[in-house]
């Protein structure tokens, strides 16, 4: 094993100091007791934390997001399962294309499915609607799930399948049994990643939320481009804080390594 | 037998059905609406003309964003490039608990919102102007840097936004690696040096080219970091197409700038990735032979 040398160390305090820097001073804004961003403070307060509270839009927009994300991370994740399935488990005509096809949207920049879903759901009248939200939260989430339940259902063993059947069991008994538990760990971690990232999605929501169905990111966003201000750097300070916790719980769960190379898998393949 | 041979469609049918209604037919539009006329009192016309392609190509007012675009978007990928592969070579090379721990800072990042990135560095620029605190205090710089409304402030912010995704990428293919090899080259004398350049950088190159091409592809596309911290002066595609779409109201001249970015966006990611494919499969035969 060979060691980092004191320059490879100061490079990487550096690194770190990069990456930390501006989570930090979002953190270290929020507690400010002024009315206004200023640094040094004198003193500690929580009451840009209490304002929150008082900020009907910011509360709304958090019930949004959380329920955009779970419904829309269920459909994709129930639409990912058999398709990864078919995918893992078959060879057929059109198997390269339906996986291509499947995982295309990680190559299409946010941006521009953004303005079709808006083009697209203003004609159909859907614009601006949580259904519309939902939809193109699918669209884009879909790969990321996939990917995962990919990677499980093909390192299985399909001999244990096989097992049960010389056994007796029916088919269905083979998936409830069987398949779907060796599968669990894979479509648990494919739902959470596609939990997360409908979440944080701000591109192509900023198109096609309204007023009342806007978004946690599309809230702070248009928060942002009209004032930089200590409560919205409160609400991302809680928005660090449970990504920590989340991601902690996690690591316990199903190990974060899983949950990252999922995420860049699902980017690289963006790239092919 | 027909049924078995039949599953597979139908198991991926639900997925397809999704992505034929809800994917194609709105990409179809935006590209049929770039070809259509665009009337201030009159909205949409029907009917198919090349003059919004003629407008962005013939205005020098969009080819500055276009190279803005894409100079930010090359300046960030050889920022994350260089950065993400020593910090995870530095990774590869610690010991637990500090490598799990220093690994999860450092990617940790990726799972929160890009909206709360960008805002930390909105702070760190401006409204708390601690970086030119630091800058001037350390006798660096003698007048403030503007870092709010500029190039700089966005290529940073976005390597900041990117440079996870090269480290995960290297730090993947340096996992793979026979840590023996490391170990023949110091054994023949190689100096650390000679070392990373020689025997990891060249084994870990296509991480560090998958890594690249994705930020490359992210970094051409990004919206919110170039929005908030480029602001309305300083246009990049994505911008500009957002303030076609909302402000001014031109659908299908925004809808050109949509177009133009998806070709570029996946000619790019297409051909790269042809290239190190084929660059790959060159290096794996030469060692097989």
């Amino acid at each position: 094993m060979i060691r980092n040398g004191p320059l490879a160390l100061a490079f990487h305090a550096l690194f770190i100091g990069f990456i930390v820097a501006p989570l930090a001073i979002v953190c270290i804004v929020a507690f400010t007791p002024q009315g206004y961003i200023a640094l040094p403070t004198d003193g500690v307060s929580l009451r840009w934390f209490v304002a929150i509270l008082d900020n009907p839009r910011f509360i709304g927009a958090f019930w949004i997001s959380l329920a955009l994300g779970v419904v829309s991370s269920l459909i994709a994740t129930a639409l990912a399962v058999p398709a990864a399935l078919a995918v893992a488990r078959h060879r057929f005509p059109g198997r390269e294309t339906i996986s291509t096809l499947l995982l295309s949207p990680l190559m299409i920049p946010h941006i521009v499915l953004g303005v079709s879903f808006l083009r697209f759901f203003s004609t159909i009248g859907m614009n601006g609607t949580f259904a519309g939200l939902v939809t193109g939260h699918v669209i884009v989430i879909l790969p990321f799930a996939l990917r995962l339940v990919l990677a499980a259902a093909t390192g299985m063993d399909p001999a244990v399948e096989r097992a049960a059947v010389a056994l007796g069991a029916s088919r269905f008994t083979v998936f409830r049994r069987i398949t779907l538990p060796l599968l669990l760990p894979g479509i648990v971690s494919g739902w959470l990643l596609a939990f997360i990232t409908s979440f944080d999605e701000l591109t192509m929501s900023v198109f096609i939320a309204s007023p009342s169905t806007t978004t946690l990111p599309v809230r702070m966003f248009l928060h942002i481009q009209d004032t930089i201000d200590p409560l919205v750097a409160a609400v991302s300070a809680l928005l660090i804080f449970v990504t920590l916790v989340i991601m902690l719980a996690l690591d316990r769960l199903v190990g974060l390594e899983r949950l990252f190379v999922g995420k860049a898998y699902g980017d690289k393949s963006g790239a092919g | 037998m027909t049924a078995h041979r039949a599953a597979p469609y139908w198991l991926s049918a639900p997925a397809l059905a999704v992505y034929a209604v809800f994917l194609l037919v709105p990409l179809g539009s935006i590209a049929l609406i770039s070809f259509q006329h665009f009337e201030f009192y009159g909205g949409i016309q029907p009917g198919i003309t090349f003059e919004n392609y003629r407008q962005v190509f013939g205005d020098s007012y969009y080819w500055e964003i276009f190279g803005r675009t894409f100079a930010i978007a090359a300046i960030v990928t050889a920022l994350c490039a260089v950065l993400g592969t020593f910090e995870a070579l530095v990774l590869h090379r610690m010991a637990n608990p500090w490598k799990s721990l220093f690994l999860l800072v450092v990617l940790g990042p990726l799972l929160i919102s890009v909206v709360v990135r960008t805002l930390g560095w909105a702070l760190l620029f401006g409204s708390t102007g601690l970086i030119n605190k630091a800058l001037t205090g350390l006798g660096l710089v003698n007048a403030p840097v503007q870092f709010m409304y500029t190039s700089t402030g966005v290529v940073i912010a976005l390597t900041h936004v990117l440079v996870p995704f090269v480290v995960i990428s290297v730090w993947a293919s340096l996992q793979r690696m026979d840590p023996a090899v490391e170990r023949a080259a110091v054994s023949l004398g190689a100096g650390q040096p000679t070392v990373v350049r020689r025997v990891i950088v060249p084994l870990a190159m296509p991480g560090i080219l998958s890594g690249s091409v994705i930020v490359f592809a992210l970094a051409a596309s990004a919206f919110a970091t170039p929005a908030i911290i480029g602001g309305r002066r300083l246009k990049v595609i994505a911008t500009a197409a957002y303030d076609e779409f909302l402000n001014t109201l031109n659908w299908p001249l925004g809808a050109s700038l949509a177009v133009l970015l998806l070709c570029a966006n996946v000619v790019v990611l297409v051909a790269s990735n042809r290239l190190i494919e084929r660059r790959y499969r060159a290096v794996f035969r030469e060692s097989v032979a």
